[in-house]
């Protein structure tokens, strides 16, 4: 089998500020294969865009990678400088944020952010870049009118896809994607995610999709990745978490969720809130809140363990402690 | 176009307000003061007094009437003449050049200055010189400029004799390269007085912006697509950063004009600042109303200017 | 919302005052620049309070006995000088910083005259920032019509340069006293106050607490003055600091030139007017011509402190990350 595309290994942020160190994310491993559409989910606070950021080397201080390694295409780019990492950044990976009426420049026409990307990677003359950017737009349904428009003459609906546009104007083999969906309404996010899914099928890439919606993506994606207080706490295909979750959370999430043709039921939350990353618990974080919690949980930290083709962070899977990743 | 005759008709309103400011300070007084004053200096003979009342009229004066005529002879760039029977205008033209020259290029000077060193405060936050020198250049511009003035023409100019202490030149002035270099060489310290004044709180408003604007998605997206440094902290950063400042950048000219009569008091540069004290001192009220006023106008094109720039710059203002 | 957004969310720390004060006094003592204006503002207090204590020397009566003066008279014309008796240079202790032109004691003078200076600065300080609050947040609240009204005063009185207006309204007040100088600076600095409170009144008054207040019938008064002024506290106590060190410069500067001079009232501005007059920059004694400069640069200095350090702590997104490891920044 090829080499997986993105292989995290161990990899921690740290908060650094005057008084205490918090950790956002902790020790989290993922391989990502060519291709593939790995969703993470988790709660506001969990840590999710952070290592999304940190893969990407976007981190800004206070935050800063504190350990592990982030191998793409065979080179760990937590090693690079920052010179050497530019090269990589648009050609071999892009990114695509929140909100595009933030994460574009106010100031600048659409054509000239498209062109500042190609400029900085290429040596693509002026008539080419004008006309890579009309394909990319028609790439995602905007017509090549729209290039001489500012963000705030958009949409928010065309906003996102320039935005989704402009991320795979060099076709990368990685597209990181966070949240990219949540400042839509539910039919433009629905329209959004399909066409997400048709361009990666059709170009190739592979795709990392942060989002607190578990529901959104349980569709598009083909592995799900459920983070919580900074830890990965399930790894799994989405149509074996969505069938059978492992996690006590996971299981918590989706009873969450009423299903449109399922036999009506009472809806649970969670209890509780996420603990304290400056002073996290010590043994499982998930413990306070987990309705299987036992008396190990309180002291002793799960490790992430193989269950079949998943991952999970419990102590109910004692028995694969001999077969821990 | 909307928003053109918007801010056209707020800056004649402004004006409309200036000018009637003007009119009304100096009667706000008992109508007779102004002439006694005047008078007790300069021991003005009959003729003279009479033709101040013409001007000025006295309490006696149809106030309406006196406020069509003065507002006429404003529009007219009609002053009336000085106390040495001089003609305002002609004072105002030999100044004019002098001030615009010293005040126009430190002005310059100063928003270049200090919008880059803003930027590389932001951008190099932390470092040992954004530590040490935007906290040094902002206390330096809140010394009064007099002090700063005064301590640099001591240090520079009487204590190590490097510049000239006064005057805007030497011999009059020719347009030669010597006569060129002889008035630059006049105005290097009052221009390094003005900037040093202005420049400070124009680094520390930028400054303040950039480290706003750098901590934006939009940022987080130029580095994301690998842009250079300086591509980010012009186009992304700087940019943006610039906006809301515009405005309130010229509403100092105000201060830096007002900071132009120190220094050339300082420096005995005769420009208007100048004659703006000594027509102040001499009590001459022709000389100093129409300085005052001249000295609004230009404060107020400075900002109509500085919206029309916020609007070009900034496209989401184009369609509001 | 989904099960994940359920999660109830930290309640908000307590707001108690004496909690209060304690974050801001340990704000500013880790906080250099506010330990040290702060540090430079209670000096100028104590010395405004309680001038005896650090001179006992009269202010405004010569402090060179007529011998002295007699002697030095002989003295230059004896060696064929044209007499210079007055304007003493520095002398250790009777007057460690000279005389004056009419020979009083250059150091007490500056002693004395700085209750008058801070006092002064401080009231005028407080009265802009009130009448800046009052045309701000009114114009910022009442909208419509009033707010235009006032928005335009404001303008005017900004687009009018400050010390030239200065110039003119002190001639013609002269005679009115430190209360003239008070009006007249009032009137020409409230303007750039009011333009920004009325900004971030406008930003706070579309913020949906107060649409609670007024549905739960409270009435304007009270939404004005509970409801919105503490959330502008920090952007009014970043005014009355910021008008601190304007009114400093600006008062010093007027009286420099020779306007606002009032007759028996000393203050630094007069001081170094007088020193002016007296030419002591080229033939007299230097001293009294630089410290009150040096003086009018500590308290201007002392406010900005202040004032840089207040951003800071209201502010968190300046305040200076001091990395704890040897990590350059992205």
């Amino acid at each position: 089998m090829a080499s997986p595309l993105l292989e995290v290994r161990g990899l921690s942020v740290d908060y650094v500020t005057e008084t205490v160190d918090v950790r956002a994310v902790d020790n989290a491993d993922l391989t990502l294969e060519r291709g593939e559409f790995l969703a993470i989910v988790g709660e506001s606070g969990c840590g999710k865009s952070t290592l999304l950021f940190a893969i990407a080397r976007l981190l800004s201080p206070p935050a800063e990678i504190s350990a592990g390694s982030v191998m793409f295409q065979g080179v760990n780019l937590v090693t690079l400088v920052e010179d050497e990492i530019r090269a990589l950044r648009w050609r071999d990976y892009s990114v695509v944020m929140q909100s595009a009426m933030n994460a574009l420049n106010p100031t600048l026409s659409i054509a000239a952010q498209f062109r500042d990307a190609m400029r900085a990677h290429s040596t693509m003359t002026d008539a080419e870049m004008r006309a890579r950017s009309a394909e990319v737009l028609h790439l995602v349904g905007i017509d090549e009118v729209h290039l001489v428009s500012f963000p705030h003459q958009l949409s928010g609906g065309m906003r996102q896809r320039a935005m989704i546009a402009m991320a795979l104007l060099f076709t990368p083999d990685l597209v990181i994607m966070d949240e990219p969906t949540s400042a839509l309404d539910v039919v433009g996010q629905r329209s959004l995610m399909t066409q997400i899914k048709e361009l990666q099928q059709r170009l190739g890439f592979a795709v990392i999709f942060v989002t607190h919606d578990m529901s959104l993506v349980s569709h598009y994606s083909d592995r799900l990745v459920v983070m919580y207080a900074g830890q990965l706490v399930e790894v799994a295909a989405t149509e074996s978490l969505f069938a059978e979750p492992l996690h006590p959370y996971s299981r918590g999430l989706l009873d969450a969720f009423p299903s449109i043709r399922g036999p009506r039921r009472v809806l649970t939350g969670i209890p509780g809130s996420p603990p304290d990353l400056g002073h996290p618990p010590a043994g499982c974080r998930f413990a306070p809140r987990c309705p299987a919690v036992m008396e190990a949980c309180a002291t002793m930290p799960p490790e992430l363990v193989a269950v079949g083709a998943s991952q999970v962070r419990c102590h109910l899977y004692p028995a694969a402690q001999a077969e821990a990743v | 176009m909307r928003f053109i005759g918007r801010r056209l008709a707020l800056f004649l309103l402004t004006l409309w307000a200036a000018l009637t400011l003007n009119f009304i300070i100096p009667r706000l007084m008992p109508g007779d003061a102004a002439l006694a004053m005047w008078s007790h200096i300069h021991n003005a003979t009959p003729a003279q007094l009479a033709a101040l009342e013409a001007e000025f009229g006295t309490a006696n004066q149809n106030p309406v009437v006196a406020y069509v005529t003065y507002l006429g002879n404003c529009l007219t760039l009609n002053f009336g003449v000085t106390t040495d029977q001089v003609p305002v205008m002609t004072k105002i033209l030999q100044g004019l050049p002098w001030t615009l020259g010293l005040v126009g290029v430190s002005t310059l000077i100063a928003f270049a200055l200090g919008t880059l060193l803003g930027m590389y405060g932001a951008w190099r936050r932390g470092s040992w010189t954004d530590n040490l020198l935007s906290p040094l250049l902002f206390i330096v511009t809140t010394f009064p400029v007099f002090f700063l003035g005064l301590v640099i023409l001591l240090v520079f100019g009487v204590a190590l004799h490097w510049f000239p202490t006064n005057h805007p030149y030497s011999k009059p002035p020719t347009l030669t390269f010597q006569s060129a270099a002889d008035i630059g060489y006049h105005a290097f310290l009052p221009a390094l007085t003005l900037v040093l004044a202005a420049a400070g709180g124009w680094i520390y408003t930028m400054r303040n912006n950039m480290i706003a604007t750098l901590s934006e998605d939009y940022v987080r997206m130029a580095r994301a697509k690998g842009l250079s440094s300086w591509r980010i902290m012009t186009s992304y950063s700087a940019r943006n950063a610039i906006l809301p400042n515009l405005t309130g950048f010229a509403m100092q000219m105000g201060f830096i004009l007002g900071g132009s009569i120190l220094v050339e008091y300082v420096y005995s540069y005769q420009g208007l600042g100048y004659l703006f004290y000594q027509g102040t001192a001499s009590r001459d009220l022709p000389l100093q109303q129409a300085l005052f006023l001249l000295y609004t106008v230009a404060v107020l094109i400075f900002v109509l200017v500085a919206d029309f720039l916020t609007a070009w710059l900034d496209p989401r203002t184009r369609t509001a | 919302m989904t099960a994940l957004d359920a999660s109830i969310s930290r309640p908000p720390a307590s707001s108690s005052s004496r909690e209060a004060l304690s974050r801001v006094s340990k704000a500013i003592l880790r906080n250099r620049k506010a330990t040290l204006g702060l540090v430079m503002f209670l000096v100028l207090l104590f010395v405004a309070l309680f001038p005896d204590l650090i001179t006992s020397k009269p202010w405004n009566e010569s402090v060179v006995s007529s011998d002295v003066v007699a002697q030095c008279q002989q003295d230059a014309v004896a060696a064929g000088k044209v007499p210079n008796c007055a304007q003493f240079g520095p002398k250790w202790p009777d007057f460690p910083l000279g005389t004056t032109q009419l020979n009083y004691d250059v150091l007490s003078q500056l002693v004395h005259a700085t209750r008058v200076t801070l006092f002064s600065t401080v009231l005028i300080s407080l009265l802009v920032t009130a009448i800046s609050v009052l045309i701000g947040v009114t114009a910022a609240y009442a909208g419509g019509r009033t707010d235009s009204g006032l928005s335009l005063l404001t303008d005017v009185f900004l687009v009018i340069p400050a010390l030239p207006l200065l110039i003119v309204l002190s001639t013609y007040l002269a005679s009115g006293g430190i209360a003239a100088i008070v009006f007249v600076m009032t009137i020409t600095s409230w303007a750039f106050g009011a333009r920004q409170l009325r900004a971030q009144g406008l930003s706070i008054r579309s913020k949906e607490f107060l649409e609670a207040a007024r549905i739960r019938g409270e009435r304007r008064w009270y939404v004005i003055l509970v409801e919105i002024l503490p959330n502008m506290l920090s952007l009014i106590v970043a005014a009355f600091l910021g008008t601190s060190v304007y009114v400093v410069a600006t008062m010093a500067g007027l009286q420099f030139l020779g306007f606002g001079n009032v007759g028996d009232t000393l203050t630094w501005g007069t001081m170094i007017y007088q020193s002016q007059q007296a030419m002591s920059l080229e033939s007299g004694n230097l001293w009294w011509l630089l410290s009150p400069i040096i003086a009018v640069a500590f308290m201007g200095t002392s406010f900005a402190l202040l004032n840089y350090a207040f951003d800071e702590i209201a502010n968190p997104a300046l305040r200076k990350n001091r990395r704890r490891r040897g990590k350059p920044a992205a």
